[in-house]
């Protein structure tokens, strides 16, 4: 990992306004967290919420079956929500979740009514716009009792040269029959320090879906996010692309506890270096049974950079069911000439095999969020550079 | 349409193609037989311009260029199309994806080309996917009919195929061969006048294929060249009734070259 030295970056006195209406961005912001997969002139979220360097400045639910509000408000309104903060990130875990715990600047509260089904997304943007800012982010995330909700975050920097750091702490709770679907984008640049910290629990027959898609480069990156399945038939599925060009170091996984039985675990990854550092992780534990869980970890390294798999499997009792699949590869001539057969030249057939690999239609998003992801496929330089 | 003249191809160290003629005409159908091993496979492969086939003498000409040193993309986008045998998966490519590539901006419509060869259902899939080998043989024609050649290079068609598909293949590679690929209703007003007659080189041992399509010349491939030119049919019937130990006879006789003689093989 990288070194951070938390004290390059100014963690005070880079607040904002509200900004009533998103719409007023710069042209030049707009694009920017366009690219991970915030359109603010579109109206099908159910709710949106904006956070740029110290503050929330935008935050507005449009939907009665959920709650949103900032962090900071939540803990004023809920005394402090005692059931749900820093119950499953310790304050102290590292000097990242420290740094949050002893100067949060915003985030979301969200949390849906029991048994409502929130059809359109949420759409929730974090926003690093002045050089040398530091943000500090604490997000929760309540789904209660048989309801459904899709959370999109895009996370940006207002340039791809912007320094900065973006530390965030997100808790999922998933409760008894609930559905959640988290789809992050990462848009960040080779100045950029990122380190999320994120846990969830998943009660009985809860879903926890998480898609993540990182196509730019980032300076330093690092997050394990763990899901603990801690009631009968809870599932957690995580889907991730990942691209590191040359000047990205990227370091990521995903962890899934099965505390009880009838549990299923998937974690699905696909990772590609064009001259970057990634550490691909992976872990799976089964400590009930029956449960059921697969970890799959493939990657490709185009012209050069590093690759590092690490897929863990750990299972404590008898008739757990843990399998995993990791390679690391390169693109077959094979399919190359296949498709140069059918006229493509070079370039084309590679972007053509590389946009199968990534297969982010698995994630089934669609509108301009799929769009985004599509353009910034084809400027992956599969070449290396 | 195609030209090959006194053409030399290595794999490796390895002399495949020791000097092979060849003329086929536009709208013309030619026949390739030959004994495992002779080099048929690899004189497609090598008309279409894969790496690891190296000419090492003589020329290929197509549509009045030299395509000798052409890349294979090139080849593809001046009008040779190949069924391949045994097509890589490419996981994440959906075949209807693949289609309409393979179409370069041309008005297609993949939903009904798919129909043409009982498809469908795979258009969804990733190409290749766990494809039988029948269905590698329809996919391959459903993709050689969205890019529209002017040369069809067929490996093969009957391999891996039941009774019924072949009728089914039989067909298309006809319809692929009469240039009748575009189905796009009012697209032209006299069908008749816009079909292009499309050349095809087609590899078969059980001749099979010939029960569809109007093939009027064929020859046979032996240890890397080429010799008994004639009616398909009629070599056919030769190599049935002699095998091909025949062949070799013919490419001693002095002259080389020379024509079966048909009269033996009909009696
Ligand atoms: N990649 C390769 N490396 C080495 N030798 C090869 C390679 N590919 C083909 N050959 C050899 O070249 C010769 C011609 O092979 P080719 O596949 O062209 O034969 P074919 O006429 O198509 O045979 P079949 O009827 O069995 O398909 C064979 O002896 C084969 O072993
Ligand atoms: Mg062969």
């Amino acid at each position: 990992m990288k070194d951070v030295n938390l004290a390059d970056y100014s963690f005070t006195g880079l607040e904002r306004g509200q900004i009533a209406d998103l719409r007023s961005l710069d042209a030049s912001d707009k694009e920017r967290i366009l690219h991970a997969g915030v359109d603010v002139e579109s109206d099908a979220a159910s709710a949106v919420f904006m956070h740029m360097d110290q503050s929330t400045v935008h935050c507005e639910s449009r939907d009665p079956g959920l709650e949103l509000l900032d962090i900071k408000a939540a803990m004023k309104k809920y005394d402090g929500l005692p059931e749900y903060a820093w119950k499953l990130v310790p304050r102290d875990k590292d000097e990242f979740t420290r740094n949050v715990a002893e100067n949060v600047h915003g985030g979301y509260f969200i949390r849906t009514k029991p048994g409502a089904k929130i059809e359109r997304p949420v759409q929730s943007c974090l926003f690093l716009k002045a050089d040398g800012a530091g943000q500090n982010v604490h997000n929760i995330v309540i789904v209660e009792e048989d309801s459904e909700l899709h959370i999109l975050t895009g996370c940006s920097t207002a340039h791809s040269a912007t320094s900065a750091a973006h530390l965030g702490i997100t808790e999922y709770y998933v409760k008894r029959g609930g559905k959640l679907t988290f789809t992050m984008i990462h848009n960040w640049g080779v100045n950029a320090t990122v380190r999320p910290r994120s846990v969830g629990v998943v009660e009985e027959n809860g879903v926890f879906q998480s898609n993540y898609v990182l196509l730019n480069p980032v300076g330093t990156l690092q997050m394990y996010p763990a899901i603990h399945l801690n009631g009968r038939g809870a599932v957690a599925r995580f889907n991730s692309v990942i691209v590191a060009p040359e000047g990205s170091h990227v370091d990521t996984g995903n962890r899934v506890i099965m505390n009880a039985p009838e549990t299923r675990a998937e974690i699905i990854s696909r990772t590609i270096t064009t001259g970057g550092t990634i550490i691909a992780r992976g872990h799976i534990a089964g400590h009930a049974v029956p449960c059921r869980g697969h970890l799959e970890c493939k990657g490709l390294i185009l012209g050069g950079g590093r690759m590092l798999a690490i897929p863990e499997l750990d299972a404590t009792v008898e008739g757990v069911d843990l399998s995993h699949e990791a390679a690391v590869g390169k693109i077959a001539q094979r399919e190359i000439e296949y498709l140069m057969a059918r006229g493509m030249d070079e370039a084309e057939a590679t972007s053509t095999i590389v946009r199968g690999f990534l297969n982010v239609d698995i994630m089934g998003l669609d509108g301009p969020l799929a769009k985004a992801i599509q353009e910034q496929m084809e400027q992956i330089d599969a070449h290396g550079s | 349409m195609l030209t090959i003249e006194d053409l030399h191809v290595s794999i490796g160290e390895r002399e495949v193609l020791r000097g092979i003629n060849l003329h086929i005409k536009e709208g013309e159908t030619f026949i390739l037989f030959g004994p495992n091993g002779s080099g048929k496979t690899s004189l497609l492969m090598t008309l279409m311009g894969f790496s690891g086939y190296t000419v090492t003498g003589g020329r290929i000409v197509f549509r009045s260029q030299d395509i000798t040193q052409m890349p294979m993309f090139e080849r593809a986008r001046l009008g040779i199309g190949m069924s391949f045998q045994r097509p890589p998966t490419i996981h994440g490519l959906k075949t209807r994806h693949l289609v309409q590539q393979c179409a370069r901006g041309r008005e297609i419509d993949p939903e009904a080309l798919a129909r043409r060869v009982n498809f469908e259902e795979f258009l969804e899939r990733d190409i290749n996917a766990g494809f039988s080998g029948g269905e590698i043989k329809r996919s391959e024609l459903l993709q050689l009919m969205a890019q529209k050649p002017g040369l069809v290079l067929f490996d093969e068609p009957e391999s891996g195929v039941d009774l019924e598909n072949m009728q089914l293949i039989g067909k298309v590679v006809r319809r692929l061969l009469d240039g009748e690929v575009d189905a796009l209703p009012g697209a032209c007003a006299k069908a008749l006048k816009c079909k292009v007659r499309t050349s095809g080189l087609i590899i078969t041992h059980t001749g099979y294929i010939l029960d569809y399509i109007n093939a009027d010349r064929g020859q046979v491939l032996f240890d890397g060249r080429l010799c008994c030119e004639a009616r398909p049919r009629d070599i056919l019937e030769h190599i049935r009734s002699y095998g091909y130990q025949e062949c070799i006879k013919c490419l001693n006789e002095p002259g080389g070259l020379q024509p079966l003689e048909v009269t033996r093989t009909a009696s």
